[in-house]
């Protein structure tokens, strides 16, 4: 029997405001264990949260980039449960009121546009970090991370793939990116997912049931997990058997995920409205000005660089992943107006240096204004392609001006007859070798003597230049 | 010159005459609670060197400077759920009995800038609720005016500090009726403000939609002086609302054609006879200076306990969940694992009365009974608030008792049952405003045949505790300020 394949995803990000979500502690990660915290963020006895108005803007602003409504009235909720992170013993979130709802986000993959629809976004505070057994004496938390600000974004079960599964939230990640609510740190778990999947016979129209895997911070771990974890339901439904309602953990090391608990072991949360803090009720002209500073999304930008530029697909698709590419990619345009050649060399030399450099080159040394001036030298056919290389080499060592390194290392195309004239003729008279060989008609030799002429000119000469001169010389001594 | 049972204004009248000294008041408040603590049992903790360096610093400030506010150098105790910087805060609860706040509740700082001296904290029942004999860490309050006896199964050191002449005034906390209570149990003024006129940062938290921290004070001017430090928005504290008043400007300025009601409902064959008569007389009293009273009913009354248990006991489970064992609070030497470490440490740290609260809110939020139960309480809630609100559109104020009896002997405060249930149903006289969030004041106005003194509740609209203090203050002029031992001159 054929199957289909059922997914939803929750993610969650940690927006990334100066100030933790109810309190005053910085809101930065990598610092010194306990250090960025306060009788808030620590649930002390009788210290109160007061909401970050930023954490609200950019969870109304991601709501509003995922085409959500915005609730006019919400309110927060404590969710109750025991665990040592959590140092009040409930977490301050959003339960029957959240903040955005009903949306949706366009993704592309295989060249078809799908629409996946967004349930709700909800702003929550993230909890403290346990480390365990770091001092052989039990488990350590540090609560720099306590009150974080996150939003949880929860898809609706439109997923049917892996592949969509990972596309969709790789979509996500960059609309966080573009709007600049969320630093998206992957690696630090800064945007982590809960995978909901089920599978049911192809054709049927109710659902299978499904299971939960939580926190799985990469796209290709979702992706992995999806497909393992439908494997899975599959084979149990081939046999005969029954899916069991639980939550899993994934191991991405071990490719295969183990269960936590099943549904009746499931949390009773108690959820009841938080009495700390009044209810939100949010201005009409906020959600305006909100929406007045989203930029162009990743998904609209494709597709304008696919009909204006006439990029391939391939290329837009790479050149909007990140939003910082996309910057250069379209100020080095203004520069250099040839929209597939600045594509090509962003593909290929621009991301090589900046996995050898560092992405912060982007926004120093090799800025779009530089990078374009570059190009444009290159496309002028004022310097060679090995030039431009090496010119974007130097620069990202030496964070020099483009006309200061081609003017120190005499980088510009040699263009004067007389001069290119003269060196042709001194190779013709080198070379008596080749020249007969050319005469006797063995055309490789043209491209020996091209060689070293280029050579002659310190790879600076035109190459179509230098091709005439030398046919016509060599016709004319003959 | 003897200051035993000056009013707040008087003493401040004396440090501003050079009558007296700050140091010098200091002394007799620390002497007072040498001398009587170990019999009424008010103060857990007090500071007496920090209070000196205080006092001295507040007369400095008098010498130099002839317009200190009114409290400058007025030493006052603290309820033992309201955090000191640097000074043990209990909440009553063995859970807390080495907790130290590295953080002052805003009260505290508002009542410090006003260079109030603080004497030290003040004993409470575990987090606020009733208890038992034997759940008290630190054993039972005993009441000024006669040592055989309790506040009704009440522990607040704040009313008996004040009364006792332990302190010039008192900052308490009210979830269910407890501030007011004491107060009246007590012979003295105790005022619960509308919910957010005083901010709650920094109030170890019981029922958080229904705490509020109020003044316990021998007068209801000095209730006057001191709301008018506290009052008023804190940033701190996201319920708090912006208003804040010169309380003391016209407290005197009558009561004529004050509008009253007297809701029948408060008035049931349960309510002492003693009670009801005292009650009557200062009805009518205000009659004679010009007040209207008639009877009303509020019939969502009887709803008043349920709702208030349900909601309390819901948000309490909550609210002390974090005393885990893991950051603060007793952890249990016994505990192998995070789950023990939980467990027992809750189990040894709580007293029966908390654990009773917190099993039953829990059950009140389970997914099963939420609905049910939980928000059901909500609505019903809001229905008591529509009532009370429809009432105050054809009058000012309402007059109810605060408890139905008057404090009982020590001997009949028991652990059994029945005694719990009674102290529990006499909240409805007070619960109610916990539930809407309207201001109570309570006044004595009067004594019972054994010398106890009697109070009388002034319920108004929110916001309203101005025109409450003018109908306390008129109901205190006929009165008179009532202190034990003194009261065979009222002859009541």
């Amino acid at each position: 029997m054929e199957y289909e394949i059922v997914i939803g995803l929750e993610i969650h990000a940690e927006l990334k405001t100066k100030t933790k979500i109810f309190c005053g502690c910085k809101n930065e990660f990598g610092e010194e264990p306990n250090t960025n915290c306060c009788p808030v963020c620590l649930g002390m006895p009788g210290a109160m949260p007061v909401l970050n108005q930023k954490a609200l803007e950019y969870a109304i602003k991601a709501g509003l980039a995922m085409n959500c409504d915005i609730a006019e009235f919400s309110k927060f909720d404590r969710k109750n449960y025991f665990y040592p992170d959590t140092p009040k013993a409930y977490q301050i979130s959003q339960y029957d009121l959240p903040l955005c709802h009903d949306g949706y986000i366009d993704i592309e993959l295989e060249g078809t546009t799908k629409r996946i629809g967004i349930e709700r976004i909800h702003l929550e505070e993230d909890a403290g970090k346990l480390i365990h057994d770091a001092s052989g004496e039990g488990s350590l938390i540090d609560h720099n991370r306590s009150g974080v600000p996150l939003i949880e974004i929860v898809t609706r079960p439109d997923i049917r793939s892996p592949e969509e599964a990972r596309t969709v939230f790789e979509s996500i990640k960059s609309i966080l990116e573009y709007t600049d609510v969320s630093d998206c740190r992957m690696q630090e778990g800064s945007v982590r997912a809960d995978v909901n999947l089920s599978v049911r016979p192809k054709g049927k129209g109710t659902f299978g049931v499904r299971t939960e895997m939580k926190n799985i911070n990469s796209f290709r771990a979702v992706e992995r997990a999806c497909r393992a974890e439908a494997e899975r339901q599959t084979e149990l439904l081939e046999r005969g058997l029954e899916v069991v309602r639980e939550t899993r953990r994934w191991d991405d090391l071990k490719g295969t995920s183990f269960p936590m608990r099943s549904k009746e072991e499931a949390m009773d949360y108690r959820f009841f409205p938080e009495p700390d803090l009044l209810p939100v009720v949010i201005d009409r002209s906020l959600i305006a000005e909100i929406k007045s500073s989203i930029p162009e999304l990743p998904f609209d930008k494709r597709r304008r660089y696919t009909e204006q530029y006439g990029l391939p697909l391939y290329d837009a698709k790479l050149l909007t992943e990140s939003k910082k590419i996309s910057e250069i990619f379209e100020t080095a345009l203004e520069v250099c107006k040839n929209p597939k050649l600045v594509s090509n060399w962003i593909m290929t030399d621009l991301l090589r240096l900046v996995n050898e450099k560092g992405k912060s080159i982007l926004d120093t040394a090799l800025n779009g204004r530089i990078f374009g001036r570059i190009l444009l030298y290159f496309d002028r056919g004022e310097i060679s392609q090995a030039s431009a290389r090496t010119l974007m080499e130097v620069i990202a060592e030496t964070g020099e001006e483009p006309d200061s390194v081609i003017d120190r290392l005499s980088l510009r195309v040699q263009r004067d007859e007389n001069l290119v004239s003269g060196v042709v003729k001194t190779i013709i008279r080198d070379n008596p070798q080749a020249v007969s060989d050319y005469r006797a008609g063995k055309t490789k030799a043209l491209g020996f003597l091209m060689g070293r002429t280029m050579a002659a000119l310190k790879g600076n000469g035109d190459p179509e230049q230098v091709r005439s001169l030398l046919i016509k010389e060599l016709d004319r001594t003959e | 010159m003897s200051i035993l049972n000056m009013t707040i204004k008087e003493i401040s009248e004396l440090l501003k005459n050079r009558k007296i000294g700050t140091v010098e008041l200091v002394r007799h408040y620390l002497d007072s609670i040498r001398r009587q603590n170990p019999s009424l049992n008010s103060f857990v903790t007090t500071c007496e060197e920090d209070a000196l360096e205080a006092s001295e610093k507040a007369q400095k400030l008098i010498d130099s400077n002839d317009n200190t506010s009114l409290l400058c150098g007025i030493p006052f105790g603290i309820k033992d759920n309201i955090c000191v910087r640097g000074i043990r805060t209990t909440a009553g609860s063995k859970m807390l009995s080495d907790f130290v706040p590295a953080y002052s509740s805003t009260v505290v700082n508002r009542l410090v800038e006003a260079n109030a001296v603080i004497l030290g904290k003040l004993n409470m029942n575990e987090f606020s609720m009733k208890e038992s004999k034997e759940g008290n860490i630190f054993g039972f309050v005993r009441n000024p005016w006669n040592k055989e006896y309790a506040e009704g199964g009440l522990s607040e050191g704040t009313a008996a500090a004040v009364s006792g002449d332990m302190a010039c005034f008192a900052l308490g906390s009210d979830s269910g009726g407890e501030l007011r209570q004491a107060a009246s149990f007590c012979g003295v003024v105790g005022l619960k403000p509308t919910y957010g006129l005083v901010s709650r940062y920094g109030l170890i938290s019981s029922a958080s939609s229904m705490d509020q921290i109020g003044p316990v004070t021998r007068s209801v001017e000095d209730c006057a002086a001191v709301m008018s430090v506290i009052a008023g928005q804190d940033p701190l504290d996201s319920t708090s609302v912006g208003r804040s008043e010169n309380y003391l400007k016209d407290i005197d300025k009558g009561i004529k054609g004050l509008r009253v009601g007297v809701p029948k409902e408060f008035f049931g064959s349960e309510v002492n006879t003693e009670i009801k008569e005292s009650i009557s007389r200062a009805l009518e009293n205000l009659g004679q200076e010009g007040a209207i009273y008639k009877e009303i009913s509020i019939p969502s009354i009887k709803y008043i306990l349920p709702a208030h248990y349900i909601i309390s006991s819901a948000e309490a489970s909550s609210n002390l969940a974090r005393y885990d064992g893991i950051r603060f609070g007793h952890r249990s030497p016994d505990a192998r694992n995070i789950s023990e470490v939980y467990r027992f440490s809750r189990k040894e740290g709580f007293g029966r009365e908390v654990k009773q609260r917190i099993l039953t809110g829990t059950y009140f939020l389970s997914s099963e009974n939420r609905e049910r139960l939980y928000y059901k309480a909500l609505k019903i809630r809001r229905m008591i608030f529509n009532d009370f609100r429809k009432a105050f559109e054809n009058l000012d104020v309402l007059v109810a008792p605060v408890c139905p009896e008057v404090a009982c002997k020590l001997t009949d405060v028991s652990g059994d049952k029945d005694h719990l249930l009674k102290m529990h149903i006499s909240d409805v006289y007070t619960a109610g405003l916990n539930l809407t969030g309207l201001p109570g004041l309570t006044v004595p106005c009067g004594l019972d045949k054994n010398k106890l003194p009697i109070g009388i509740q002034i319920v108004g609209r929110e916001f309203s505790e101005k025109l409450l203090l003018q109908v306390g203050y008129a109901i205190e002029k006929t009165v008179g300020k009532l202190s034990p031992g003194e009261g065979d001159k009222y002859g009541i």
